[in-house]
């Protein structure tokens, strides 16, 4: 595996970063959808990703990531296991598992071990990629070019937080919680609604404009591409002080205070907006606390909800097909009419 | 030497990193000789592969080797077509043809040098760093290479151009000089001079992907290498930014006052661009000691800034045809790129029988067999079936084992509006039909077809607006449609059988809805006269039916004639009288009918 992009290198994309890192702080958000124009370091970022975040704890040999300290939610694996005896623990990177363009069912939901089958005549399970994501990251680069039967497959677990699987005689369910990060380009296509839903956030990615960002954006990628691991090694202080960021955000995560008056607002936010249901106030209210627990805050503020409003709320509008003011003026609309200038 | 063959050269020289080519021209000796020119330079055993049309995923991206797994009786993993190429070249002919999931696959490999499969039981990952040669045979404006590959290769080269070499002519360069760069690319340095001087040329020239100027300077990069140079100097930015940049303007940068120590003919001159290329070439030749030299000769005086050198240079190599396309696109559009509802066209209509899953069932002929599947659903019961020894024994399969692939056929189609806006047509129905197209858009947004509409009035037919998801747009040029003068009825069907021809070709499937009175009285020539019109639109109407395009034709006329229900029989179409229909009316018949269709 080469070395990933630093995530601290990446230059502006603030938007983006600061989505990937509230998911990362509160994955209950509910994913990230990074859409922009091409070019942009979408995928850069989320594959920077598993190079940032604090190490996780696993039990030691389970193939679905079970977390040692929450036997409730073992796998089935695991919990014939810890009958028998006490299970040992192990540290490894969170996954950031790519769902790449052309996998096929098998590998995504697991099947039959084919060479166990014909080798040895036992049937044994083969557990796929949504259980090598449990408790880390699923990412679809273009997502938009999804096949719908696989798209339907991940809606069903992503909801559900579990995988079952009932294929070639096989029968067994597990665990399979992880945050979905999708990226694409609009240009060539739109995602289904339902698809689009599912995510916590949405960003909207662009061509940075200014020279200077440019030019460093270049200068950076070409430092990198010459030699990849002296470049990380460069920025392995800042990668290190933006990962201590995220294990306190995580610790302050249950703490951090959500005043009546940011719900309120949220609240007035969404109607004002017209946004269908719960899920809008819901995310909006975890973003903003995610972000403040990443300040260091010990309560959510109105300006945590400004900056998080767009990615929580852009993607749940009702479309008007004929308003062609789209969905960034109304948003930036009724947040000055909400919060005031 | 020309520029295409420069580029062959620096393509050689660092073939990850530039990504690749997008030749333009038809098939041909002149794509063969620069092929030729390319092979020549590359190492010895440097892997082609040719990227056969329609290819499946598993030869793309790799999968399990069907014979050596059941002779072996485990999985075998076979390496794909990609993974095949890594540190050479994927050439791809008809690229403009190519599906949207193909250019996904090709840009997520450029975009990480390696190759994930995750298919048919295997999980792997290869090293796929490598280079695609696009082979552009696009005619027409609707044929274009997707714009997420272009982004990603460092060269365009159109050899339609006729800038032809002569076939004979020796390289300037040689294999082993090309190696020799190659080695010491990673030596090469670039001042932050060199990055922002590419950078500012980008934004003169209207390019907004980042990965523009990042080519460039791998490219300036590459040409410092083969010259035999460390550091990349103001002659190597301008080649990147005449080769990468120039070719990617959508605006033609403001022209500076001109410099008093600046070349007199600054603004247009390609041989003087050539020739500073000439220059380092020969340099290069001399082992590249003496290009320092040169350069401070060539430059009495104080030089220019390098950023204005390189803007020079890349406004040079500007193609002649911009400056023409650009006058017509701003008058013409408001929107950031006309190309861009077309590039996100041909999404949907990858569905030409995708496989999608697996269902148990006997073969018959039109179904798959999807022999992996029929292998897992075997296996374990081989021990109940009595296979004896699983090393000699044979797989015993049976047939509630077959599992065939499942495959989609949906296709996204292309609803095609030809409306007649004459005389005898506007003055009573226009509007209502108008209306009854704008009620249809909306139809189509939800199911996420794309929309055409063709207007057709005086002497001829013309494209109101192409094939377009875009909802927006087509109102708007609906809303302006003027009414008015004769009917030729025969330029609109042909306008529209070629553009419904343009749509299945891209794989999609085409309806068109002709909102006519059928009363045709202008010729294709452009004369008036019924009885001439009307015969001229019959063998037009044959001519559409060949094409085999479904069609619907909507009656406006105040009384149906037998004339137009005749005209429909001759296009294979459905015939749909609506006298006195309002919009609402109109639409809903024209839903049920396309329906049924």
């Amino acid at each position: 595996m080469r070395t990933p992009f630093p995530f601290a290198a990446i230059v502006g994309q603030d938007e983006m970063k600061l989505a990937l890192l509230a998911a990362s702080v509160d994955p209950t958000i509910g994913g990230v959808l990074v859409f922009g124009d091409r070019g942009t370091g979408k995928s850069t970022a989320v594959r920077a990703l598993a190079a940032l975040l604090p190490p996780m704890k696993v039990v030691a040999g389970c193939r679905y990531n079970c977390d040692p300290e929450a036997p409730a939610g073992f796998c089935p694996e695991c919990r014939a296991r810890a009958g028998e005896r006490k299970l040992k623990a192990q540290s490894v990177p969170v996954p950031v598992v790519d769902l790449p363009l052309g996998v096929t069912e098998d590998r995504v939901v697991g099947a039959l071990d084919l060479e166990k089958a014909l080798t040895q005549g036992v049937k044994a399970f083969e557990p796929g990629l949504l259980a090598r994501a449990h408790r880390g990251f699923l990412y679809i680069d273009e997502v938009n070019l999804l096949e719908d039967h696989l798209v339907d497959l991940l809606l069903d677990v992503a909801a559900s937080g579990e995988n079952v699987v009932e294929r070639e005689g096989l029968s067994l369910r597990h665990p399979a919680r992880f945050v979905l990060v999708g990226s694409g380009n609009p240009e060539e296509g739109e995602l289904r609604p339902q698809l689009l839903d599912r995510f916590g956030l949405s960003v909207d990615v662009r061509s940075p404009d200014d020279l200077a960002t440019r030019v460093t954006v270049v200068r950076r990628r070409d430092a990198f591409e010459r030699d990849p691991e002296t470049f990380a090694r460069e920025w392995d202080k800042e990668t290190g002080r933006l990962r201590s960021k995220i294990v306190s955000a995580r610790r302050r995560l249950a703490d951090v205070d959500c005043p009546d008056t940011v719900l309120e607002t949220a609240a007035r936010l969404c109607l004002q907006l017209g946004v269908d249901g719960l899920r809008g106030e819901l995310t909006l209210m975890r973003a903003a606390r995610a972000l403040a627990a990443l300040d260091g805050a010990r309560a959510v503020d109105l300006a945590h909800l400004r900056r998080i409003a767009a990615p929580a709320l852009r993607h749940r509008l009702r479309r008007d097909p004929l308003d062609e003011a789209g969905s960034e003026a109304r948003i930036e609309r009724a947040v000055g009419e909400v919060f005031g200038p | 030497m020309s520029d295409a063959l420069l580029a062959a050269a620096l393509l050689a020289v660092d073939p990850a990193g530039t990504g690749g080519a997008a030749v333009r021209g038809p098939w041909g000796p002149a794509r063969d000789d620069w092929l030729a020119a390319l092979t020549a330079l590359l190492p010895e055993g440097t892997p082609l592969r040719r990227l056969p049309p329609g290819v499946t995923d598993d030869r793309l991206l790799g999968g399990l080797d069907l014979a050596a797994t059941l002779r072996a009786r485990r999985p075998v993993v076979e390496r794909g077509l990609l993974a095949e190429a890594d540190g050479g070249i994927v050439l791809v002919p008809m690229a403009e043809r190519l599906s949207p999931a193909s250019v996904a696959r090709l840009t997520a490999t450029l975009d990480t040098g390696s190759v994930v499969v995750e298919r048919d039981g295997i999980a792997a990952r290869h090293p796929a760093r490598l280079a695609v040669v696009a082979f552009d045979e696009g005619i027409g404006e609707d044929e274009r290479l997707a714009p997420p590959l272009v982004d990603r290769l460092a060269f365009a080269i159109d050899l339609a151009a006729g800038e032809a070499d002569d076939p004979g002519a020796g390289l300037a360069w040689s294999r082993d000089g090309v190696a020799a760069a190659r080695d010491s690319l990673a030596e090469v340095t670039a001042d932050e001079a060199v990055a922002t001087a590419l950078c500012e040329t980008a934004t003169a020239l209207g390019i907004a992907s980042i990965r523009a100027p990042l080519l460039a300077l791998r490219v300036a990069r590459a040409h410092a290498a083969l010259r035999g140079a460390t550091r990349i100097d103001e002659g190597d930015a301008a080649v990147a930014a005449r080769l990468v940049l120039a070719p990617r303007a959508t605006r033609l940068p403001a022209e500076e006052p001109p410099r008093e120590d600046a070349p007199p003919q600054e603004t247009a001159s390609p041989p003087q661009a050539d020739d500073s290329t000439n220059d380092s070439n020969d340099s290069m030749d001399d082992s590249g000691d003496d290009s320092t030299n040169e350069s401070g000769d060539s430059m009495p005086g104080e030089p220019p800034p390098l950023a204005d050198l390189v803007l020079a240079a890349a406004r040079a190599a500007i193609p002649p045809h911009l400056l023409a396309s650009l006058r017509a696109s701003s008058v013409a559009a408001s929107r950031p790129s006309p190309a861009a509802g077309r590039a996100g066209a041909p999404k949907r209509g990858t569905g030409r029988g995708r496989a999608v899953g697996t269902r148990a069932g006997r073969p018959d002929g039109r179904a798959r067999l999807n022999v992996l599947e029929t292998l897992r659903a075997a296996a374990p019961w081989q021990g109940l079936r009595g296979a004896t020894d699983p090393r000699t024994g044979r797989l015993e399969i049976r047939a509630d084992d077959f599992r065939l692939t499942r495959v989609k056929q949906r296709t996204a189609s292309t609803t095609i509006f030809v409306v007649d806006a004459s005389g005898s047509a506007a003055l009573s129905r226009l509007a209502e039909a108008k209306g009854a197209v704008e009620l249809l858009l909306a139809d189509c947004y939800v199911r996420r077809d794309e929309v055409a509409l063709i207007a057709f009035r005086g002497t001829a037919a013309e494209v109101v607006v192409p094939p377009t998801r875009s909802l927006v747009r087509a109102k708007r040029c609906l809303a302006g449609l003027p009414g008015g003068g004769a009917t030729p009825l025969a330029a609109a069907i042909d306008l529209a059988g070629a553009m419904a021809r343009a749509v299945v070709r891209k794989g999609q499937s085409a309806n068109v809805v002709f909102l006519t009175d059928g009363k045709a009285n202008m010729t294709r020539a452009g004369r008036p006269g019924s009885a001439e019109a009307e015969r001229e639109a019959g063998a037009a109407a044959r001519l559409f039916r060949a094409g085999g395009s479904t069609a619907l034709v909507v009656d406006t006329s105040p009384r149906p004639r037998p004339q137009s229900e005749q005209l429909a029989r001759e296009m294979g179409a459905r015939y749909l009288p609506l006298p006195y229909a309002g919009s609402h009316e109109l639409s809903s018949a024209i839903q049920a009918s396309t329906r049924q269709s």
